[in-house]
């Protein structure tokens, strides 16, 4: 689905990625733990293509097309899709017409015929059921004033609305609740199948209780220092990063 | 490449091919001599065969005009002067008579207006309607044409209710005693530089008259098109809506791309008599120049509205996407009791215009109310400006006003500005005034495109947000027509 080779980025003339190499296969769903400034966030950033990140080495292959030639808009039509840490809001702009602006441009882009109103009604309203969202949610501007927990099962909506091939899902438990995680986390389980990546990006282990991942990779000082199973993620959550040379408490 | 100089580097490659209202229509025309005197005002009054008050009204105005100074200074403009001597003050497509019917308008007009999108066949329109499961209501238009009223459509239809819609030109004609008494009653033909210049020259335009009690069925509409060069375009306008009637009255307009600047100052007068109501939607789409400043419609437009009535309501919308030069101030005058003035307004500016736009609203009855909603884009290397007045009088016990200012800038070369003026005489009144500035983020623009939409689709998509309380004012003809519009305006000035 995506492979990472020896990917380095620099924001600002400072290098925070040193050399990222990571595979990830159709199914799988991999976990990226790591310290507050490990470049975990970068690395979400750059595949999606923000500006303001220079890559200076390295390639990404996302299925079977140089992702890094691509503008974010391709990327997304691609099939790549965020879930932001802090997701935008955008004053005035219903949710449904976002949502709907969004998945048109999509299939616009792929060749596809654009949905019409009736027929994105009937898709949005599907999806909003599961994820327990209230119809005024949708007609709510994006974003504007909804709550943590609301904004994070807003992202999980409009996953579920596009359809990736690969998500990657930005500490999507910050700011979350218990009871708001585990709707987030059924929503996101909902969505894994064989044909669908995950790359979940997270502080703490607390999140991969509920989604539980096939691969838990450590990043720190901008490189993947360990690779394992699930159970690294519980090992981290005992014996911290410290391992890594990362004092915590600092 | 550095998000600005991207800016600036799209922008130039975009704006001018996106502008396509910039044909020419080839026709003959009746074009007076360059020049302005009194013998151009006796011309323009010669060829509408007007009675004498109304020439001994424009030559007064003329009179008044020469000893006038044109306001230079407070408005936030700056343009080479204006050689008023070197232009054309009346420009008509050649036709022996009127035409009576649309079928002996000519072709090549016709063909315009269908280019523009502008519907002049009647039965067409009512096709139209009917299939479209009876949701939009006909719209009938009075096409000006450089100088003169081409076609009107519908008259007959609203002439069995008492509507009286025709070209002002017609009307000095057909209903004179309205005409003379109402006429510059609201602009008074010594109130600026540019309305008394109209005064004396203005060419057509339209009237509207709305009798006591009666709703009117349909939109009304004027599409008003430049097409001489070294023309200006004067038109006037006058609607009266008599006791307890209702009209909604739209604007459009365009003009072929040139190098040069063409003049259009025009003035608007709008009359609400006890209980009536009146709603007047602009959307104007003057060709803006080409990116690096040069040509363009220079508008300098006088747009006043008088709540002369009890409960009487007057609301003014505008999407002003066009224009070199915008200077305009649709106001109104809260005369009668419980009357209430609305201005809602959407000003995009890209490249190098420059728009100095805003309302007065002047309360003098009791409990007179008043709401102003002002969303200014400014992109490119323009410059906007919100100038506003919101005056109470001694007498206007309750009276209340509301201001809502937002200004969004694209790009760190383009400027906006707000400059409110209250003016407050009795304590019983309370004026509120809010105002805003931000800038399109990095954040909402990567946001949009991680989703799928292009840079300028997220453009447009942002920026019809920002409007919304304003485009939802729009007739549902226009609001779609206009979302549209903000984003083509905007095409590729993202920063």
């Amino acid at each position: 689905m995506i492979e990472i080779k020896n990917l380095h980025a620099t924001v600002d003339g400072k290098e925070i990625l040193k050399g990222i190499d990571l595979t990830i296969n159709p199914g799988e769903v991999h976990a990226i733990m790591g310290p507050n400034g490990s470049g975990k966030s970068t690395l979400s950033y750059v595949l999606a293509g923000r500006d303001g990140y220079e890559i200076t080495e390295g390639s990404v292959s996302f299925c079977g097309k140089d992702l890094l030639e691509m503008e974010p808009e391709e990327r997304a039509a691609a099939g790549l899709f965020l879930a932001f840490q802090y997701p935008v809001e955008i004053p005035g702009v219903a949710n449904t017409t976002f949502l709907k602006s969004a998945l048109n441009a999509i299939r616009k882009q792929r060749g596809e015929p654009e949905l019409d109103a009736m027929q994105f009604l009937k898709l949005v309203r599907e999806k909003t059921k599961a994820l327990s969202m209230t119809d005024e949610m949708l007609k709510r501007a994006v974003n504007v004033g909804f709550s943590g927990g609301e904004k994070k099962r807003n992202e999980t909506l409009q996953m579920a609305v596009l359809q990736p091939k690969f998500a990657i899902l930005d500490e999507t438990d910050s700011g979350l609740d218990i009871d708001a995680l585990k709707i987030v986390a059924e929503g996101v389980n909902a969505l894994r199948s064989p044909e669908r990546s995950m790359l979940v990006i997270t502080h703490y282990q607390r999140l991969l209780d509920y989604i539980v991942p096939d691969h838990v990779h450590v990043l720190a000082f901008g490189k993947i220092q360990r690779s394992g199973g699930k159970e690294l993620a519980l090992e981290l959550e005992k014996n911290g990063y410290a391992e890594f040379g990362v004092n915590e408490a600092a | 490449m550095a998000a600005t100089t991207e800016t600036v580097e799209q922008v130039r490659a975009v704006t001018e091919q996106k502008y396509k209202y910039g044909f020419t229509t080839d026709i003959e025309s009746d074009v007076a001599p360059k020049g302005l005197n009194e013998d151009t005002v006796r011309f323009i009054s010669a060829k509408k065969e007007e009675p004498e008050w109304l020439l001994e009204w424009r030559l007064k105005a003329f009179r008044v005009w020469q000893e006038m100074e044109e306001p230079r200074h407070w408005a936030k403009l700056s343009y080479p002067p204006i050689d008023y001597q070197d232009a054309h003050y009346y420009a008509a497509p050649k036709m022996k008579d009127r035409p009576k019917s649309l079928d002996e308008v000519d072709p090549e007009l016709l063909k315009t207006y269908e280019k523009l999108g502008i519907p002049l066949r009647e039965q067409e329109i009512l096709a139209g309607v009917e299939g479209a499961e009876g949701k939009s209501p006909a719209i009938a238009v009075d096409a000006v044409f450089d100088s003169v009223s081409v076609a009107t459509t519908f008259k007959a239809k609203l002439e069995e209710m008492g509507i009286i819609f025709c070209s002002i030109s017609e009307a000095v004609h057909k209903c004179p005693e309205l005409v003379q008494k109402y006429l510059g009653s609201v602009v008074p033909y010594t109130d600026n530089f540019y309305a008394t210049l109209n005064c004396a020259v203005f060419t057509d335009g339209s009237f509207v008259y709305i009798p006591k009690g009666v709703r009117c069925p349909m939109e009304l509409s004027t599409y008003f098109r430049i097409n001489q060069a070294n023309t200006g375009q004067f038109e006037r306008t006058l609607i009266i809506a008599d006791e307890g009637s209702y009209v909604s009255y739209l604007e459009g307009c365009t003009a072929p791309q040139r190098d040069e600047n063409q003049l259009h100052a025009a003035v608007v007068e709008l009359v609400a008599l006890d209980d009536a109501q009146i709603k007047y939607s602009t959307v104007q789409n003057w060709y803006p120049g080409n990116a690096e400043g040069v040509g363009g419609i220079y508008n300098f437009v006088t747009k006043r509205g008088a709540c002369r009535g009890r409960n009487s309501k007057i609301s003014w919308t505008q999407v002003e996407t066009g224009s070199a030069i915008t200077w305009k101030y649709p106001s109104c005058i809260l005369q009668g009791d419980n009357s209430v003035g609305e201005f809602y307004s959407v000003a995009i500016t890209n490249n190098f215009q420059q728009a100095d736009t805003g309302t007065k609203m002047i309360h003098i009855g009791k409990n007179t109310r008043s709401t102003i909603v002002s969303k200014g884009i400014s992109a490119g290397r323009a410059q906007q400006t919100y100038r506003g007045l919101v005056k109470i009088l001694p007498k206007a016990e309750g009276a209340r006003n509301h201001t809502q200012c937002d200004s969004l800038l694209i790009g760190d070369q383009c400027g906006a500005h707000t400059v409110p003026y209250i003016e407050n005489r009795n304590r019983t009144a309370r004026v509120e005034h809010e105002a805003t500035t931000a800038k399109i983020s990095e954040d909402q623009l990567f946001y949009c495109r991680q989703r799928g939409l292009s840079e300028e689709d997220a453009v447009s998509l942002i920026v019809n947000g920002f409007c919304k309380e304003v485009l939802k004012e729009l007739p549902m003809e226009f609001a779609v027509e206009a979302q549209k519009l903000v984003g083509i305006s905007l095409e590729g000035s993202v920063g």
